[in-house]
């Protein structure tokens, strides 16, 4: 071996060496998620199980899910996904104020969905109890614990909110924002399969 | 941003023992490196340390004292089975011991014992500084040590779990368990799957983005093969046994229904949830052990792994067809036969990756020049005893055989040759293999020789005749049996043997708390092995190596091709790469320790009793307490830098 070959695997920092995806964080994060995607999707496959196994599901007695409310809520989950974007798209330019309106912007809106969704738990349980029937209890555990990951993207983005305010972020050094931002979409995306579960899929049926 | 790092490559093409000096130690004289990385001597911090070599042998001794524990509950069980209708324990007593031994075994030893090995190793191996994320190793540390002694305070108020390892209901909901000991092992374990998701991340990232410049992924140690295979596995099949955990924990506390037939639930809910897990486990607790062999055989052979690729790959498909054959351990529950002959097949399939692996040993074997040594004699056995449980599990995979034979001792005996007689014996190899690294000095190669035998001998006594046992109709989990069944002579046996077995263990865990003081010297490299970890000092400065080894080759210790790259002494610095090439992208700083990762997981702890009384008080409080040292681990202390870095 000569030295002439050295320069190709090492090589002085390239440029975009501190692009937030070659982080060890946001490698993590990207692992957390398939994990916490993994979770969902046995969740999921159970409810589909316990579907399969029964005469009917929904269960005699419980209405088919009405479809408004989760349809505006998922709206208001994306849309929120979009504003964080956009403020992201912010301290890619060096501006710390477009990411703080746009951390606030995506908490407002998570907020909203939160709200609309106590309401739908109101309904709903008027309906039927989480112990009533298989139906109950699986609907009830997965779409509680999307709500639990919702939350900890909420403390997730108020961190980074708090960082943000402190001048934490700049341009090139933004790590943080990316990893809460992959988390945000993630728990976006899961919302998206939870809602095609317990409230599309039986309306195919 | 840090600034920019310019070095120059040392011109020294291959290894002479200067290079190795330069890559072992700093010049004499300068301490940079030392003081940046060596833990503090106060308690505190030693307590909360982010020393990887430091946690990883506390992860092993760990381990291993529940390795005893585990093996005090199988004595105990095989004194009950020595002779018929014998009365020292009740039926009672009994579930809760072989349940507390099947699963001190399989997540309070093997598992985390493996872990602990790649913890100490990952970073020595690749010609790394440290694991990526220190602080979160020491919270995995901390959290399988509470949820360890979460489980095992049951014992104390005499409710320890006791519905098996893999916990069927509806022997494990109401009304059949109302007791807490269920409570006990669906919390615990909760809890200890956060450890282990963590530490398997951890892996992850270090693996993948921390290789010495240059160390491709072809080039990467077999090993670590393992390692990532195991390591993306917990990821996704740990989740399932959340899930099953916490719907069974949902329907035990709050009469939910997953698993009562009434209203919906089905039992088979819990069987494939668990098994969608547990499979892929036993690959987690079985692959690294086959990686250790992969690393012992070439350097007890005086010569390179022969199909090193093919190994890997080998590896990689296991890791992969563990997804795809959880239903064999259902074949007698009466599911379809169209899913009853698919998943047969697919169980057979297991068995060519795993031929791989054997024949690529033995070939390197037979090519070679075989040395004797401690760890290579127990590197043998595990082929021998590995084969002999590949057999008998090829033979499960068939189903007629299979309805035969399960639920009988014939498939304790089969899951105890590919876990005792295959994980553990490469543990052991490990040891006598790693030991030297780790402390600096020899283990005892008479000692270790006795100790090999014994456990040889004793383990094929103890769990042969288990096989005859099974095949002649004794159920696995009863207490007793009677007298005219002709069992007797084969149980009597399995006794005997069983604490030959044990005594052969015992020798070895004096033979290491002899050899830590008294043992000889090691030196770098006492076997000659070909692996970067023999390249540092023994034990390791805190830094493992004073300048980052740049690698061209896949035996760098034997081909020569490692040279020393830079120095990385501005703080706590390592390199970082890109994942698959190793091409050099920047240097990164990694963190010191924290005391915030006891806080949390002694929180967790907290919660974990909070859970299991239904006191919401505590769990709120913990909760709070949770999201509190979480923000007090992450804030970073130079925010910007930290930003850029990791």
């Amino acid at each position: 071996m000569t030295a002439a070959t050295f320069p190709d695997t090492v090589r002085p920092p390239s440029n975009d060496a501190d692009e937030p995806k070659k982080s060890f964080g946001w490698w993590a994060m990207a692992c957390t998620c398939a994990t916490e995607a993994s979770l969902f999707a046995y969740l999921i496959t159970a409810n589909f199980y316990l579907d399969l196994r029964s005469p009917a599901w929904p269960p005699p007695g419980i209405s088919r899910p009405a479809l408004l409310k989760p349809l505006i809520m998922t709206l208001l989950l994306l849309s929120s996904s979009a504003v964080l974007v956009w403020g992201e798209r912010g301290i890619k330019r060096g501006q710390p104020r477009q990411l703080i309106a746009g951390l606030l912007g995506t908490l407002a809106l998570a907020a909203g969905f939160l709200a609309l969704f106590a309401t739908e738990y109101r309904d709903k349980l008027h309906q039927f109890r989480p112990s009533g029937s298989a139906y109950a209890s699986i609907f009830y555990t997965t779409t509680s614990l999307h709500c639990l990951h919702v939350l900890v993207g909420m403390l997730l983005l108020t961190y980074t909110l708090v960082r943000t305010l402190r001048g934490h972020f700049t341009e090139t050094a933004r790590t943080g924002v990316a990893v809460t931002t992959l988390y945000w979409h993630f728990v976006g995306v899961i919302w998206l399969t939870v809602l095609t579960t317990f409230y599309l899929a039986p309306h195919f049926t | 941003m840090p600034p920019v790092q310019s070095f120059s490559v040392s011109a020294a093409p291959t290894l002479t023992s200067s290079a190795t000096d330069i890559l072992a130690r700093e010049p004499s004289g300068s301490r940079r490196l030392h003081d940046a990385w060596e833990t503090p001597h106060n308690w505190l911090p030693r307590l909360c340390t982010v020393d990887h070599k430091a946690l990883g042998i506390r992860y092993i001794v760990t381990a291993c004292v529940f390795l005893v524990l585990g093996g005090i509950e199988a004595g105990v069980m095989r004194l009950q089975l020595a002779r018929p209708e014998n009365r020292l324990l009740s039926p009672e007593q009994y579930n809760q011991l072989f349940t507390m031994h099947g699963t001190t075994m399989m997540f309070l030893f093997i598992q985390p014992v493996l872990s602990g090995f790649s913890f100490y190793l990952t970073p020595l191996l690749i010609g790394a500084r440290e694991l990526a994320f220190p602080r979160l190793n020491s919270f995995s540390y901390f959290g399988f040590l509470l949820a360890g002694v979460f489980m095992y305070t049951s014992f104390a108020i005499g409710q320890a779990p006791d519905a098996g390892w893999f916990n069927y209901t509806p022997l494990s909901s109401q009304p059949y368990s109302t007791g807490l000991n269920i409570d006990f092992y669906t919390i615990g374990l909760l809890f200890l799957s956060i450890a282990t998701t963590v530490g398997a991340v951890n892996l992850i990232v270090t693996i993948l983005r921390m290789r010495a410049p240059g160390m491709s992924i072809d080039k990467m140690p077999l090993v670590l093969w393992s390692s990532l295979t195991t390591s993306f596995a917990t990821l996704f099949a740990m989740p399932a046994l959340t899930v099953g955990l916490l719907l069974l924990e949902l329907e035990r506390q709050w009469h939910f229904v997953f698993f009562a037939p009434v209203g919906g639930g089905s039992p088979f809910l819990w069987q494939h949830l668990f098994w969608v897990f547990g499979h892929p486990w036993v690959y987690i607790v079985f692959l690294p052990a086959t990686g250790m062999l992969s690393m012992v055989i070439p350097s007890f052979c005086r010569r390179p792994m022969i199909g090193h690729h093919l190994v890997a790959l080998a590896t990689v498909a296991t890791g992969l067809a563990g997804f795809g054959v959880w239903v064999h351990h259902m074949f007698a529950t009466g599911i379809p036969q169209v899913s009853v002959n698919f998943f047969s097949a697919g169980s057979m399939i297991v068995s060519i990756p795993s031929a791989v692996q054997i024949f690529a040993w033995l070939a390197t074997m037979w090519y070679g020049r075989v040395v004797l040594k401690t760890p290579m004699l127990f590197a043998i056995a595990f082929i021998v005893q590995f084969i002999l449980g590949g057999i008998s599990g090829v033979m499960t995979a068939v189903v007629p055989f299979d309805w035969q034979a399960h639920d009988t001792y014939f498939v304790v005996a089969h899951i105890h040759y590919v876990l005792a007689g295959g994980s553990l014996f490469a543990v052991f190899a490990a040891a006598y293999y790693w030991f030297p690294k780790m402390t600096g000095r020899m283990l005892s190669e008479r000692i270790g020789r006795w100790s090999f035998w014994i456990m040889f001998a004793g383990f094929n006594l103890g769990f042969f005749p288990m096989h005859i046992a099974g095949l002649l109709g004794m159920p696995r989990r009863v207490y007793t049996y009677l007298p005219s069944l002709g069992l007797d002579t084969v149980n009597m046996l399995s006794t005997v043997g069983a604490f030959v077995f044990m005594s052969g263990t015992l020798l070895t865990l004096w033979n290491i708390m002899k050899s830590r003081k008294h043992g000889a010297l090691a030196g770098l490299n006492p076997w000659n092995a070909n692996t970067l970890e023999w390249a540092a000092t023994s034990p390791p400065e805190p830094y493992n190596f004073a300048r980052i080894p740049v690698i061209q080759g896949r035996d760098p210790l034997w081909d020569g091709l490692v040279t020393a790259g830079p120095p990385l002494d501005e703080g706590r610095q390592t390199s970082r790469t890109t994942p698959l090439d190793a091409h050099w992208e920047t240097a990164v700083t990694l963190p010191d320790q924290n005391a915030w990762t006891l806080v949390l997981s002694l929180a967790l702890f907290a919660a974990c009793f909070g859970a299991l009384l239904r006191n919401w008080w505590v769990m709120a409080l913990c909760l709070l307490l949770v999201v509190v040292s979480l923000v007090r681990w992450m804030w970073p202390v130079h925010p910007r830098v930290l930003e850029t870095q990791v």
